[in-house]
């Protein structure tokens, strides 16, 4: 069943060298319970993609409908609780809250829930548990090594139980072992029934996703779109 | 996790900054509370020291014939049928409900005597209550110390060819010229002044008094509740306010109370643009983060909160810690700055009011930066594009 619906979606920037077309024209869907890979060279829009889909970029024209909301008929402000809702996020770099520990990190998107501080701690151990850094939630990022930072910000993206996770090269400031790492995380969290799209770069990880999806020039380049290729 | 939370964990992370923060708005309220106190004392010690200086209330008794005036007041019956206020009635002037706002009370008998041949006004007062109330009077000579002494005016000093130290017969007697009073362009300079009792027992008007001038203290009474105390007292007679005499001192004061309200929003002023340029920093330093909330999920409303929160927590402390400084300064410098005896008493109601006025500063000084950062563009906070 189709979770996600790109619908002819174009995004064009007014620059001041004129116009830059970002997107020239982008269809695909995404099903529930799929481990989705945008791929393409630095440029390629792929990153551009995934602001949209995540509800935070308009696009010029074309449709993007996640379970049957066209998100960009939403105002700001209730795209904004759609967010909450639907989706979770794993920026590039982590981009943890220096100032918070690991376990209010992970809070952070039930802060505006409204659910008990007591429920909160409970989600948040739940999730730390999840991503093995059960003891290390009273950590603030920085006595934390980049994997279990990128552990956290797993947790943090999962705490809310989001229909769809996206993650924006995930790996990008992670050794090769620590990569290997986050990307069974990822895996696990897909066999326990977990959408996600992944923009990365690296070929390497089309052996842990569902599908590859290629872009180039903002373009989908469909000569390149892979299936599922067994880990 | 609430917003608070999130509040709080970025004061105690950022303390070099809130500390900046904090200390702006110290400096600022504990001005304005040293200001405001020490200015408040001196109001009310300004206004009863001005009072002091003569007289703000004049008594006569009720006549319809006038027949002559001085400084401005109409004495009745000077040498002719007897219409005075007695002694007694002056004694009862301070007895009245208000009496602790009444600071001298002045009775005069105005006469005219033969004097070197020629019929001059002799006006009878207390000397030690004139002189506390005229105290623009500059006398050549010396203060008079007993009833047989005598001041003189400028021109009646003239008139006479008399200087200080000299003899004077009056009515048989001999006084002696203590001073004689600097010229000052009012009718008090062709008056020789003797003690009251005296002038009471040498024209045989035993007890009798042509008027009585009084300073009263008006800060915390207004004058027409004195002025009707002293009617309802002494039937009577007739009790006017000199208006001119409270304009001026409502007019100081005022003038007074008005530059401590506009060095107070001066301070206030340059308080907010700290916190407005501390906050803007803040939030522009913060553009990543805010972005990362606004990405996950926060509402406009959810971040200006965490911004007016940690605003309003620096507020608060900034607030109280002001009011103690700025009353701890007031209370040990006031006597100092203000060059007199003034009393400051701590006052829940200012510490109350510098919280608030803290709290409303560092919010509005807020609101801007609270409302830039909630508009701001995750994905451009993010730097994704």
């Amino acid at each position: 069943m189709s979770l996600i619906k790109v619908q002819d979606v174009k995004k064009i920037y007014n620059g001041g060298e004129g116009e830059v077309t970002a997107l020239g024209g982008v269809s695909f869907t995404v099903n529930e319970g799929e481990f989705v890979a945008l791929m393409g060279p630095s440029g390629s829009g792929k990153s551009t993609l995934l602001t949209m889909l995540g509800a935070m970029n308009p696009p010029t024209s074309g449709n993007v409908i996640v379970d049957d909301i066209e998100i960009y008929n939403l105002t700001s402000e209730k795209r904004a609780d759609f967010r909450i809702e639907y989706l979770g996020f794993v920026f590039q770099q982590f981009q943890l809250i220096p100032y918070l520990t690991a376990a209010e990190n992970i809070m952070l998107p039930l802060a505006i829930t409204g659910k008990s501080n007591r429920e909160q701690v409970q989600m948040a151990q739940n999730v730390l548990n999840k991503v093995g850094l059960g003891e290390k939630g009273n950590r603030l990022p920085n006595q934390l090594s980049g994997g279990e930072q990128e552990r956290v910000a797993i947790a943090r993206a999962i705490v809310n139980e989001p229909p769809i996770l996206f993650a924006d090269e995930p790996t990008g400031a992670l050794d090769s072992k620590n990569s290997e790492e986050i990307m069974n995380l990822f895996k696990h969290l897909n066999k326990e029934g977990q959408t996600i799209i992944m923009v990365t770069h690296n070929p390497e990880f089309l052996s842990y996703v569902d599908r590859g999806i290629f872009i180039k020039d903002g373009m989908l380049d469909e000569s390149r779109h892979s299936k599922k290729i067994a880990v | 996790m609430k917003l608070h939370n999130i509040a709080l964990n970025n004061i105690r992370r950022r303390k070099a900054k809130m500390a900046f923060l904090v200390v702006g708005m110290i400096i600022g309220i504990a001005t304005i509370v040293t200001l405001y106190t020490i200015t408040g004392a001196m109001q009310t010690e300004i206004a009863d020291k001005f009072d002091q200086i003569g007289a703000n209330m004049t008594i006569v008794p009720q006549s319809d014939s006038l027949s002559m005036s001085y400084e401005g007041v109409n004495v009745s019956d000077v040498g002719g049928t007897p219409n005075f206020i007695t002694m007694n009635d002056v004694a009862k002037i301070s007895t009245i409900k208000n009496k602790e706002n009444i600071a001298t009370v002045a009775p005069k008998l105005l006469d005219t005597l033969k004097i070197d041949n020629k019929e001059r006004l002799v006006l009878g007062i207390q000397f030690k209550e004139e002189l506390k109330m005229k105290r623009w009077w500059k006398i050549q000579g010396n203060k008079p110390a007993s009833s047989g002494d005598v001041l003189l005016g400028y021109q009646a000093a003239k008139g006479l060819n008399k200087k200080a130290g000299e003899k004077l017969q009056v009515k048989g007697k001999t006084y002696t010229v203590a001073g004689i009073i600097e010229e000052t362009g009012n009718q008090e300079d062709s008056v020789i002044f003797m003690d009251l009792n005296e002038l009471q027992t040498i024209t045989g008007k035993s007890d009798a008094v042509s008027f009585v001038e009084v300073s009263a203290l008006c800060s915390t009474c207004p004058i027409e509740e004195i002025t009707m105390q002293i009617s309802q007292k002494l039937p009577g007679t007739k009790v006017s306010a000199i208006k001119e005499a409270v304009q001026a001192r409502k007019d100081f004061v005022d003038r007074f109370a008005q530059l401590g309200i506009y060095v107070s929003v001066i301070v206030l002023a340059v308080g907010s643009l700290v916190v407005l340029i501390t906050m803007m920093s803040s939030v522009s330093e913060r553009t990543r983060e805010i972005g990362i909330f606004r990405a996950i999920g926060f509402r406009k409303g959810h971040i200006i909160s965490v911004i007016l929160m940690e605003s309003g927590i620096v507020s608060i402390i900034g607030g109280i810690t002001g009011y103690v400084i700025g009353m701890a300064a007031a209370v040990t410098a006031g006597p100092v700055i203000a060059q007199m005896d003034v009393s400051i008493p701590w006052d829940a109601k200012i510490g109350l009011a510098a919280m608030l006025i803290a709290v409303a500063m560092g919010l509005a000084a807020s609101a801007l930066p609270a409302w830039k950062a909630s508009r701001q563009d995750p994905v451009e906070a993010l730097r994704y594009l």
